[in-house]
């Protein structure tokens, strides 16, 4: 299943002037798990998408309150510097739509689980 | 329903940037409230408006927000706070916001009120003294700290207030309140502390009331909500009659631009929001329990600067031709290699976005080879002179148009022109800080300033 039809919010915005976030906020929590169980979904899989090294991951996590997976990544350069071309970060999620979750995959729990992460030290 | 709390009302998030809807204003003020509470600042409008000291609101949207809180705090007598005026919070924008209110008052001879106000600029004395005392000024989000080369390369600085300007101004009386630069959390926490609410809940009413409306479904910008705070809960309802506030849509909104959903830096400690519950307690209402505050000793303020980078022009060419379309590199390499040959400054910096290709996502993108149909390139020139700037941009534009590329049919031309001109755009600015300071008293860089205003 594709996640733009698992997910009702699938955005990207700036987290601050160095930073951008990802919010995929899925339509029920049975689409949520499986997400999470995925291994279409973790950061490695996050940095393989978008063509980044892990490191430019600052953030991973899945927040059962709003059934969300979030994560964040370093931007190339500060938002709005000359050579910028989304000074609001909010058309970077693109990629994320047609990502494919898949059933099976799931049930083999190969995905990143119920963890929490700050890579953030990693990072510096 | 809960013993009556403290009541607060929010009509918008970032107020100036597009203007408040009134129906669902009145409506919350109907409701009966406390305090009437905005935001009026962002850094996601890039460094520029920082750099050059300057709005990207425009003065009839500020003053129309202004003028409803105004004229609803008078009429009830309750307190009215705006932080971070006029977009950036500068010096410049507090003074522009009080002068505003000096003449919304004159104009309805209102009676005469307290307004209090802060400034939260910081000069680069101050930090050159903090790096000679050996004080660490440190980097946030991956930054290196901070060093004399980067404060002699920004323009200016604001730090980033926590809840105690307000509490000072609050206690001095004040009726409205225009602040400096500051989280957006605390201009809601700061009267819920002063008023002995516990602090994880104080905060955590800031932070799902900042944005107003953005934390209620379905979506709509710039309705008001309402949030009470009680000794256990913080409670919030959308007050447009189409919209309410759900575990779903509340629980999101502590996601909301910011890197976790977890924890929240303020100048003065972290708010944790891991063991937040959420009910819906009525069809628009939900209601939080469980965030806590962790204080932090001593007070770290976070700073913002910018800093300008040079003049700044865009050009545009737009290309339909197939074969032109899949020589892109070659047709780019050829202007930039004209540039470089016929430009004798070296100083300046060229981009070229590729709308069609990967225009909007850069090195991101995932789309490795496209087929469109058409395609438009934005050049990009900057530099600190800005007959060099205009000259790299005019060149690196109309070079396009003569890229050789051996088998083009299109021999009168390989791209088309919106304009034949190259535009000048405002001038390219960076954030040159991101970075925390510590304070030995969170107020020394805020300082409060209480005059009484009479029509």
């Amino acid at each position: 299943m594709r996640l733009v039809d698992m997910a009702k919010v699938i955005r990207s915005k700036n987290a601050g002037v160095d930073k951008i976030t990802f919010d995929i906020i899925f339509r029920n929590e049975d689409y949520y798990h499986k997400a999470c169980q995925s291994s279409a979904l973790t950061a490695d899989a996050i940095a393989k998408l978008f063509n980044i090294s892990v490191e430019r991951i600052s953030d991973f996590a899945q927040f059962d309150p709003a059934n969300a997976i979030k994560f964040t990544i370093y931007r190339r350069v500060p938002s709005g510097s000359p050579g910028d071309p989304d000074i609001f970060g909010s058309q970077q999620y693109a990629p994320l739509l047609d990502v494919e979750i898949d059933d099976a995959e799931g049930q083999k729990g190969g995905g990143s689980g119920q963890e929490h992460r700050s890579r953030q030290e990693a990072a510096r | 329903m809960p013993d009556r709390g403290l009541r607060f009302l929010c009509p918008n998030g970032h107020l100036g940037f597009a203007p408040l809807h009134t129906d669902s204003f009145r409506r919350g003020l109907a409701s009966g409230v406390d305090f009437i509470v905005a935001d009026s600042g962002s850094d996601d409008i890039g460094p520029g408006p920082l750099g050059s000291d300057t709005s990207v609101s425009p003065l009839t949207w500020q003053t129309h927000d202004l003028e409803q809180m105004l004229l609803a705090s008078r009429r009830l007598g309750i307190p009215m706070i705006v932080g971070s005026a006029g977009d950036t919070g500068t010096n410049s924008r507090v003074d522009l916001y009080v002068q505003i209110i000096r003449e919304l008052a004159a104009k309805h001879s209102l009676p005469p009120f307290r307004l209090g106000y802060f400034y939260s600029e910081v000069t680069h004395g101050r930090l050159f003294e903090e790096l000679a005392a050996g004080r660490r000024i440190e980097g946030l989000d991956g930054r290196p700290h901070l060093d004399a080369d980067t404060i002699r390369r920004t323009d200016r600085i604001v730090a980033m207030a926590g809840v105690h300007p307000y509490i000072r101004l609050l206690d001095a009386g004040a009726d409205v309140i225009i602040g400096g630069r500051s989280s957006d959390s605390v201009l809601f926490a700061a009267p819920a502390i002063r008023s002995g609410y516990p602090e994880g809940l104080a905060y955590y009413l800031g932070k799902v009331l900042e944005c107003a409306s953005f934390n209620a479904e379905p979506y709509g910008g710039k309705e008001s909500v309402v949030g009470e705070i009680t000794g256990d809960s913080v409670y919030v309802t959308a007050m447009h009659p189409d919209q309410r506030c759900t575990v779903a849509s509340v629980s999101a909104h502590a996601m909301y631009e910011r890197a976790n959903p977890f924890y929240e830096y303020v100048a003065g400690g972290l708010l944790d929001m891991t063991k937040c519950r959420y009910e819906q307690v009525d069809e628009r209402t939900t209601r939080v329990t469980g965030p806590t505050f962790h204080p932090a000793s001593p007070v770290r303020v976070k700073l913002e600067g910018a800093g300008k980078v040079g003049e700044r022009f865009i050009g545009m060419a737009a290309i339909r031709d197939p074969y032109v379309i899949s020589r892109l590199d070659d047709v780019i390499g050829w202007a930039q290699e004209r540039v470089r040959s016929a430009v004798s400054a070296k100083d300046y910096q060229l981009y070229y976005h590729v709308y069609g290709r990967n225009g909007v996502m850069s090195d991101m993108e995932p789309v490795r080879n496209p087929k469109p149909h058409e395609v438009l390139i934005v050049v990009e020139a900057v530099a600190g002179d800005p007959n060099v700037a205009h000259e790299v941009c005019l060149m690196g534009t109309r070079q396009l148009f003569y890229a050789r590329l051996g088998q083009s049919t299109g021999t009168a031309g390989g791209v088309a022109f919106l304009l034949d001109e190259v535009l000048r755009a405002s001038p390219a600015y960076e954030w040159t800080m991101n970075h925390t300071m510590a304070v030995d008293d969170p107020l020394e860089l805020f300082p409060t300033q209480v005059i009484t205003v009479a029509s």
